[in-house]
């Protein structure tokens, strides 16, 4: 056995290759999600892609691997950042030339994202998605957005369009925090 | 022209017009009036971009001369270009800005809720993402149509401005020409009378609430963007946003 660290220039090549000793005949379709519950959005970095919503399936014989993922937004910069970090990771867990298809429908709804995903979202700092997506009005008056660092109820909405495009900004009145809203679509 | 041409043709409309209304929007990264005020313009500019990708890439593999996307956009001389006058009217001062995103926003929301029923289905799968991202461009144009128009004597002159200058781009986004009656007629694209009454329900509502008045609709109006006449403004766009792909063709990083 070897104990000695691996340095980072070795975590870089081994990320890029299947590893010699890996079994991936021995994965079940549970552990390829438990893998992929893994890899984190890299915009949103407190939620995994399983959490959010856009892996949509999955289809594994024990040699083959394809994955379905669904962007958030037509115009997501994260898109192909994001199924090259699943490829890697299945790579990583000894899965040869995984398969990622880009699906577009049904067309990706907040209403995805898991109840774990809501929590570490707000823990984050980001209030999650209120409501349901189907419900939103267009032109109508917006629900009360809770402040997801203390709680407050009493917030204001500074702009429809926040730091990135799934989220809206919003300012506390009571603790005078500004933070990010991630809206209902 | 054939059925499929048609569909190209109107493949085209639909990429130009989010394409060229990003590149306007993206003009204003760095000096819009206020910091959220960019962020929220080049949002929805990366969300027009996003979709017209989609449109293009499903235009490519229909016109399937070995074209792609970024060749469709980059390479493509202003008669070319199919996309709606109003999109490629200047920036100018905010209210028309706004104005034109408002018109523009109403026609987008309204013909991507049909398309998202169209028979094509990578067409209805396309147009079904946009529309719930249309949807925010839309809150966003209304509300600040109605906060300058109900606002100060001075945001309202402009506002009321705005919408005098642009009136005349109106009539070509709810005017149906061939390709438009093809589309319908093939159950692909929307009901042109259903989309003009859409349109002009909706802008009368807000323009009512925002206390300003709207033309007429039998007015002059200013036509030709669908089949490549456009103004004067196209072709200096077309000079900024094609500048580097042309000046070094092929490279593959900048």
């Amino acid at each position: 056995m070897n104990e000695h660290e691996p340095s980072s220039v070795d975590v870089l090549i081994a990320s890029d290759r299947v590893p010699a000793n890996a079994r991936p005949d021995l994965l079940t379709e549970d552990a390829i999600w438990a893998l992929l519950d893994n890899v984190l959005d890299p915009e949103v970095p407190a939620v995994s892609v399983v959490e959010l919503g856009i892996v949509r399936d999955l289809s594994w014989d024990g040699t083959h691997l394809t994955v379905d993922v669904t962007p958030t937004y037509s115009g997501c910069p994260a898109t192909e950042l994001i199924e090259e970090l699943i490829a890697e990771a299945m790579r990583a867990a000894g899965i040869r030339d995984p398969q990622i298809n880009r699906v577009l429908t049904p067309a990706w709804t907040t209403d995805w994202i898991t109840e774990e995903g809501r929590e570490k979202l707000r823990a984050f700092g980001i209030a999650p998605p209120q409501g349901s997506a189907s419900k939103m009005s267009l032109l109508g008056a917006d629900d009360v957005i809770a402040c997801p660092l203390c709680g407050s109820e009493h917030t204001e909405r500074l702009s429809e369009f926040g730091s990135t495009a799934c989220k809206a900004l919003y300012r506390c009145l009571d603790c005078r925090e500004p933070f990010d809203y991630f809206k209902c679509i | 022209m054939t059925q499929q041409e048609a569909l190209q043709e109107y493949l085209l409309r639909m990429a130009d017009s989010g394409m060229i209304l990003a590149q306007r929007l993206s003009e204003l990264v760095g000096k819009a009036p206020a910091l959220e005020e960019e962020l929220a313009s080049s949002n929805v500019a990366l969300d027009l971009i996003g979709q017209a990708r989609n449109w293009y890439e499903y235009a490519a593999e229909l016109i399937d001369d070995g074209r792609d996307a970024d060749k469709l956009v980059f390479l493509r001389d202003a008669h070319d270009y199919r996309n709606l006058l109003m999109v490629e009217q200047p920036n100018d001062d905010y209210a028309v800005t706004m104005a034109r995103q408002f018109f523009f926003d109403v026609w987008h929301y309204f013909t991507l809720k049909a398309l998202s029923n169209s028979k094509d289905e990578r067409i209805a799968t396309i147009a079904a993402k946009a529309v719930k991202e249309a949807t925010y461009h839309l809150r966003r144009s209304s509300e600040w149509v109605k906060r300058m128009g109900d606002g100060t004597e001075e945001s309202h002159r402009r506002i009321q401005d705005a919408f005098n200058l642009l009136w005349r781009f109106t009539g070509e986004l709810i005017t149906p020409d061939d390709i438009d009656h093809a589309m319908f007629e093939a159950g692909i694209g929307p009901d042109p009378q259903q989309l003009k009454q859409d349109w002009f329900g909706m802008v009368r509502e807000v323009a009512a609430q925002a206390t300003l008045a709207v033309g007429e609709e039998d007015a002059w109006m200013y036509m030709g963007g669908k089949t490549g006449e456009h103004t004067e403004h196209l072709g200096h766009i077309l000079a900024v946003m094609q500048f580097l792909p042309r000046a070094y063709p092929d490279a593959t990083t900048w």
